[in-house]
């Protein structure tokens, strides 16, 4: 397909409050021409109510939306020139596929005259529109190898392909920005990973700036070239899937993202380091010695040391090349996992004493409040 | 037939005895109707009880039903009058009903409380302020006044906000970003996917309307505004006299449409429902 590169979104200060609920409390995001964005995070936390502002299917209480440099915020959906694929693909049950992928451009191309049954076979010219039009929705079709299904109506479909045909009707039209609310959440896992890469592969081949919503973290860490992870109504980090993941601004962000869970241990800052337990760990916080802070430690960041924490095996769950350990540490007491090669952890039993360690300068330290503080090594700031 | 499917037929036999009899008794005065008008007057108040006739007297009796009294007229205007006041009850219940069921603004509910109040007004109520404002426009025994008071139906708009509610709203916000006004909305994706619904309302509407004796019994002056109902009354009090034969004929003629109407509708209520499969 050509066409010309997707249109930049700006999204500044967008508010939104349903009843006594502030749903959403001043989002900005600049999206950048072509750009796949995935605005993630817990259910409730206003990522859908976002992208069905940026619809126009909402009004905000304020804010304003620009698209392509031209501010949408008081224009009705249909004047947007965005398309949006559905969690319930949303197909039209009355009409065939052929017909679903051609409503859009039907609706735009021809005039209210040109629609009526008989009557169009007066206005001139409406015979070739209509004829672009079919070959418009036959390219659409075969994108999508839908090809075969053009006579049947939605209700005979199955879920992956009811929802090859709603992401044909959003790109049938071209349109300079595509949002997408959960599209596979109601496909089973198989069929999702493949739609995901699906998925990505058009937006590589459109180039349309895409925005899309899901809660489910893989989905947005595999195909976005940005993500957006939201938390009630606001927007708490913004950057590549490595930048939030590796490096997040925020506890629940950090939670968030990552499967299994961070392990989070309450610690201590002091002058000469991180107190965890009984370990010093040699790197400084930006915080007053005596603040309780909280150590975020990845599964796959830890190891068995000799020097670490004391701990207990619990119990393991084995995972072909890895193994989850759970365990519970000695002091502090808390319950920790970490993902372990096989060669290493496989024969551990429940009861086995160990010791778990990191590479301690990578852990992440969050303040009382949640957000993420920054740390030094401790010897160089003695150094400095 | 399966095992289980013949037991469950015995097993259903008391239920389908009951509900034949109860059929029996319902059909039993239509079907006495019929072979009424096969026979001459002075058979059907013979002591036998006999459904089939001795003489078969149907031609004269249908004969006269249609001679005596402009009979197609009055089933023209029967179809002409049902077929405006469903339009018109649709051309104002469907938009009205969406907008109860899908669009959000202030005094919505209000305003469905007022529908709701207006389903328990009985229709003769307003007759008589209606008879006369329409006799002072002048109108009276026209197509107008026969179906102006029907054209708006809160039955209707009630129907059909319930059918609507049914939707989901992504169907309707798809539409809005497939560049669809709400009017196309309307008519391009609510109603198509609301069948069931608009059969029912078809069915009620025509038949109420069809039967309707009160209200054209006011209106309508002359043989040529008649509906059918009217049509039979007139014919009885003025040709018919005791020719009961020649009046059943003139029954049969006028309620023959609406069992067909129903027969069809019938199949259509049951395509609809297997049709509307629309969850996703």
């Amino acid at each position: 397909m050509q066409r010309e590169a997707g249109r930049e979104i700006l999204i500044e200060g967008i508010e939104k409050t349903f009843g006594a609920t502030r749903v959403l409390k001043g989002v900005s995001i600049a999206l950048r021409e072509g750009e796949f964005l995935s605005l993630v995070g817990p259910s409730g936390c206003g990522k859908t109510t976002l992208l069905r502002i940026i619809a126009g299917l909402e009004t905000a209480d304020a804010g304003r939306i620009t698209i392509g440099g031209r501010d949408v915020t008081r224009l009705r959906a249909a004047d947007r020139d965005i398309a949006m694929v559905f969690q319930n693909y949303a197909l039209y049950p009355h009409l065939t596929v052929e017909q679903n992928l051609a409503v859009p451009l039907v609706m735009r191309r021809l005039s209210a005259l040109e629609r009526l049954p008989l009557l169009r076979h007066l206005v001139p010219g409406q015979a070739g529109r209509r004829g672009a039009i079919a070959t418009r929705v036959r390219e659409a079709a075969e994108m999508l190898r839908l090809g075969h299904l053009m006579q049947r109506r939605p209700a005979q479909l199955s879920g992956g392909q009811r929802q090859r045909v709603a992401l044909g009707r959003a790109l049938v039209r071209e349109p300079s920005a595509f949002l997408m609310d959960e599209p596979l959440s109601n496909l089973d896992a198989e069929l999702r990973a493949g739609t995901r890469r699906e998925i990505v592969e058009l937006h590589r081949r459109a180039g349309v700036t895409t925005i899309y919503v899901t809660h489910d973290q893989v989905e947005a860490m595999t195909m976005s070239d940005r993500v957006a992870v939201m938390m009630e109504g606001e927007l708490l980090q913004l950057g590549t899937p490595r930048q939030v993941y590796d490096d997040p601004c925020d506890l629940s962000v950090a939670g968030f993202l990552g499967s299994p869970r961070i392990n989070t241990l309450p610690a201590l800052a002091t002058p000469s380091g991180v107190a965890v337990g009984p370990l010093l760990l040699p790197m400084l916080a930006e915080a007053p010695a005596g603040t309780t802070l909280t150590l975020g430690l990845r599964p796959e960041a830890l190891s068995l040391t000799r020097d670490g924490l004391a701990a207990t095996v619990e119990h393991l769950e084995f995972l072909g090349a890895e193994v989850l350990l759970h365990a519970r540490l000695a002091a502090p007491d808390a319950p920790l996992v970490a993902k372990l090669p096989v060669a290493i952890a496989g024969g551990l039993r429940r009861g086995d004493a160990i010791r778990l360690g990191a590479e301690w300068p990578e852990a992440l330290l969050f303040g009382a409040d949640g957000k993420r503080l920054r740390t030094v090594p401790a010897d160089r700031r003695v150094h400095a | 037939m399966t095992p289980g499917a013949n037991r469950t037929l015995i097993q259903d036999l008391p239920r389908l005895a009951l509900l034949g009899l109860g059929a029996v008794i319902v059909l039993a005065p239509y079907v006495w109707m019929f072979f009424a008008s096969l026979k001459p007057g002075s058979e059907v108040f013979s002591n036998s009880l006999s459904l089939l006739p001795e003489r078969f007297y149907a031609l004269e009796n249908y004969g006269k039903a249609l001679r005596e009294v402009p009979m197609l007229r009055f089933l023209f205007n029967g179809v002409v009058v049902c077929a405006l006041i469903l339009f018109f009850q649709t051309l104002f219940a469907v938009p009205a009903a969406y907008a109860l069921a899908k669009l959000r603004w202030r005094g919505r509910e209000v305003l469905f409380g007022l529908v709701m109040l207006g389903l328990l007004i009985p229709y003769h109520v307003p007759a008589l302020p209606l008879y006369v404002g329409f006799a002072r426009l002048g109108l009276l025994d026209s197509f107008t006044a026969l179906v102006a008071p029907f054209s708006i139906s809160v039955f209707g708009i009630f129907l059909f906000r319930q059918a609507f509610r049914s939707l989901p709203d992504e169907l309707i916000h798809a539409a809005r970003i497939d560049g669809m006004g709400e009017m196309s909305i309307v008519w391009r994706v609510v109603m198509p996917n609301a069948w069931p619904a608009a059969t029912a309302f078809a069915t009620f509407s025509i038949v109420a309307h069809w039967n309707d004796l009160f209200w054209p019994l006011i209106v309508v002056q002359s043989h040529g505004m008649a509906t059918p109902a009217l049509g039979v009354l007139f014919f009885r009090a003025e040709e018919a006299g005791n020719d009961v034969g020649a009046l059943m004929a003139a029954a049969v003629m006028v309620t023959a449409p609406m069992v067909i109407l129903f027969l069809l509708a019938q199949r259509r209520f049951i395509q609809g429902i297997a049709t509307a499969g629309l969850k996703g």
